[in-house]
């Protein structure tokens, strides 16, 4: 039945679930053994922020503790996910991950392709994502769209406890690897969440508001910026669709342009750095595919092409925000063509 | 004086995950008179649209809920009183209504469901009301015990009534055995047993009409009255492209169209009823119970699992009630009925007549069960 749980319990829940379900998930990572409700491990943490507390209580050598050692862990996971085991390892935050580019772009992404098919890779990076932690340049990146670029990688962008759930638990099921990328100013977030184990399906894009006047489109904690500015802008008579990505690798090209089909105005919101990002990829996508139904020019509302400021009122200001949103969808759903002015007058 | 003549009528809770209500349409004006079971005003929640009923008679004096208006569950909607009534003490009742004041109905412990363990299962139900001879619920194919929300507080009214999740449906466990309508029959006996209930009035939607027949035929002692909507069992024509759609399609564009057929009235299904049941499919072993139902129920595109040939030998008495517009089983199989059945076809209304027709079939079933109490 369902529970209300954090974001973070929801990801715990799944990491247990699917270890007490299947002997071959194991969970390897920075300090992630231990922790609350752990036996005689009290000073250890379950995870920077304590997502995996719990775990090392309850299944011992199969949650292991790594040394700061990224490129050397990353690389046992991978290898072990070709021999037998479902690691889901935890890279603390993305930011790290450029020391161990070529374990994941160039072995776990290819061996399948590489190996004729006849390799599988099933492993899951699990990573932190996001600003607004007061973390600085180097703990608060969004790199999704670095993993998204890759072929042979799957890359996971929740924005729920509900989904958080439900997509680690396809995650850990896939034969590929699969980078999981955890917003970490989501952890708190309460929801509903089913006691039963589900999957939901990679590539499948929520709607998560429905409405006919502009298509916001967006992922990860910028889902719920964009919900709040979507509640502002009904006030006045806007009714925007709000679309949540999900996974940016799949990605539901489907929804999100029969969503543009309907509303021919959109606006895309993404928390990551503007040049080569989710936000470019997907108006390009949408400029390829639906230009005949665009009404208006396809806008973006990202952070700046800088990195992410430590100074509260700069990082503040760094990440877009429900007002942003809210003020670009104005902009393009008043916009009117050259056409229909000249067809009023 | 005064106030005990002026009664509420608040957002009723329709299932166990409504919260709040918005006001569509006020069906009744200011000034005219209600009894119980008049649709008042239209109410949608984020599931379904629905008329709240009034159950009680007078004039209806004040709309307090505005159009478009979100109101909580218990939240005051409208004031019933007799014309006698001042307009300043509506306006009292109005200012000094307490949302906790709300009746007994929308009281949130009243819809705490329950589980309990039968022979392996969990079974998840819900109970409403008190005392009385016992009716029981029971749902359709890929249904839940929600599907009854228009029905279950009215008919509680006069008795507690139960509505249950099958096996390998909404929270009860997902092991459906291999799927036969026999594992039903007794998982429901076996439920009454625990529950302590020896004999109940069944309410069967569907699927969940074959299990109460079929409970009825084997174990005529255990139930006192059946009634059989939009019922399986009772005919070999069966929509088969709705049973392998709905159990097969996994996506929510996929799974629409199955939904719609389900109703007259296809503007009735929204994305949350859509969602709902996608989110169910994707828990762990549901669609493996579901096909194994399904293969009980339909082979070769024909309701396998019939009961025709037996009806002659049924001791219990029995109501059946179909919408006329049902595309998945056919009202034709209301006809050539025993005569002491009592048959009625409800216009404009699909496979989910109990929802689209709730307060003609509140009224059937109510006045049914009261003569075979």
């Amino acid at each position: 039945m369902a529970r209300t749980l954090t974001f973070q319990q929801a990801i715990n829940e799944a990491l247990d679930q699917e270890m007490a379900r299947d002997d071959s998930v194991i969970v390897i990572g920075e300090d992630v053994a231990g922790g609350q409700g752990a036996e005689g491990e009290m000073d250890a943490w379950g995870g920077v922020l304590g997502v995996t507390k719990g775990l090392y209580g309850k299944y011992g050598d199969r949650v292991m503790d790594t040394p700061i050692s990224e490129s050397a862990f990353i690389g046992a996971a991978i290898g072990a996910a070709t021999s037998g085991l479902r690691p889901v390892v935890e890279l603390m935050f993305n930011d790290f991950l450029g020391v161990c580019f070529d374990q994941i772009f160039n072995q776990a992404a290819k061996f399948r392709y590489m190996f004729g098919g006849k390799a599988e890779t099933p492993v899951v990076i699990r990573t932190m994502i996001g600003a607004g932690f007061r973390g600085a340049a180097q703990h608060s990146q969004s790199l999704y769209s670095i993993f998204t670029h890759i072929p042979g990688l799957k890359c996971v962008v929740p924005s729920t406890p509900y989904d958080a759930k439900g997509l680690l638990i396809e995650a850990i099921r896939d034969n590929d690897p699969v980078i999981f990328f955890e917003h970490k100013k989501l952890y708190p977030l309460e929801g509903e969440v089913p006691e039963e184990l589900y999957t939901i399906p990679f590539g499948e894009a929520e709607v998560v508001r429905e409405g006919g006047d502009v298509t916001i489109i967006t992922l990860a904690e910028m889902v719920h910026e964009s919900l709040k500015a979507a509640e502002a802008l009904a006030a006045d008579g806007i009714e925007c669709e709000v679309i949540d990505l999900r996974t940016t690798s799949p990605l539901d090209e489907e929804t999100l342009l029969d969503s543009v089909a309907e509303t021919g105005r959109v606006v895309v919101v993404d928390e990551a750095n503007p040049r080569c990002s989710m936000a470019t990829d997907i108006a390009a996508l949408i400029a390829q595919h639906a230009f005949d139904a665009l009404k208006a020019p396809i806008k973006l509302v990202t952070a700046p092409h800088t990195p992410v400021p430590f100074a509260d009122n700069l990082e503040d200001l760094y990440k877009p925000d429900a007002e942003r949103i809210a003020s670009t969808v104005r902009e393009v759903s008043e916009y009117q063509t050259w056409a229909a002015t000249a067809s009023k007058s | 004086m005064g106030s005990d003549r002026i009664q509420k009528l608040t957002m009723p809770k329709w299932g166990l995950s409504m919260s709040h209500g918005k006001v569509v349409e006020w069906l009744v004006p200011e000034g005219a008179e209600v009894v119980p079971g008049t649709e008042v005003l239209e109410v949608e929640t984020e599931k379904i649209v629905g008329a709240v009923e009034s159950s009680v008679s007078g004039t209806l004096r004040r709309h307090v809920a505005e159009l478009g208006q979100d109101v909580p569950i218990g939240g005051l909607l409208g004031v019933i009183a007799d014309p006698s009534v001042s307009d300043a003490q509506i306006e009292r009742f109005v200012e000094d209504f307490l949302p906790e004041d709300a009746d007994d109905e929308s009281a949130s412990d009243e819809f705490a469901s329950e589980f309990v363990d039968v022979g392996g299962r969990r079974l998840h139900y819900l109970k409403q009301g008190d005392g009385g001879q016992p009716a029981i619920l029971i749902h359709g194919f890929t249904g839940s015990l929600n599907d009854w929300l228009f029905n279950h507080a009215v008919l509680a009214r006069q008795r507690a009534v139960y509505a249950l999740d099958l096996p390998g449906h909404g929270q009860s466990s997902k092991d459906v055995g291999d799927g036969s309508l026999d594992v039903f029959i007794s998982t429901l006996v076996d439920w009454l047993d625990a529950l302590g209930l020896t004999r109940v009035h069944l309410v069967g939607h569907s699927l969940g009409g074959a299990v109460a027949l079929g409970t009825a035929l084997r174990n005529p002692d255990r139930v006192r009255s059946c009634t059989l909507i939009a019922s399986a069992g009772l005919g070999p024509e069966i929509n088969a492209d709705f049973i392998t759609g709905v159990v097969e399609a996994n996506r929510r564009k996929q799974l629409k169209p199955y939904l719609q057929s389900l109703f007259a009235n296809p503007s009735r299904v929204t994305r949350q009823l859509i969602d709902d049941l996608l989110r169910f499919k994707r828990v762990d072993d549901v669609q493996d119970a579901l096909r194994r139902i399904a293969k009980n129920l339909v082979t070769d595109g024909k309701q396998v699992a019939l009961f025709r040939h037996e009806l002659e030998s049924l001791q219990t008495p029995t109501k059946v009630i179909w919408g006329e517009k049902d595309q998945i089983i056919p009202s034709s199989h209301c006809t050539d009925l025993p005569v002491s059945m009592s048959i009625d076809l409800l216009a404009d209304c699909g496979h989910m007549v109990h929802m689209e027709a709730a307060r003609e079939v509140n009224q059937l079933v109510l006045s049914f069960l009261e003569k075979t109490d």
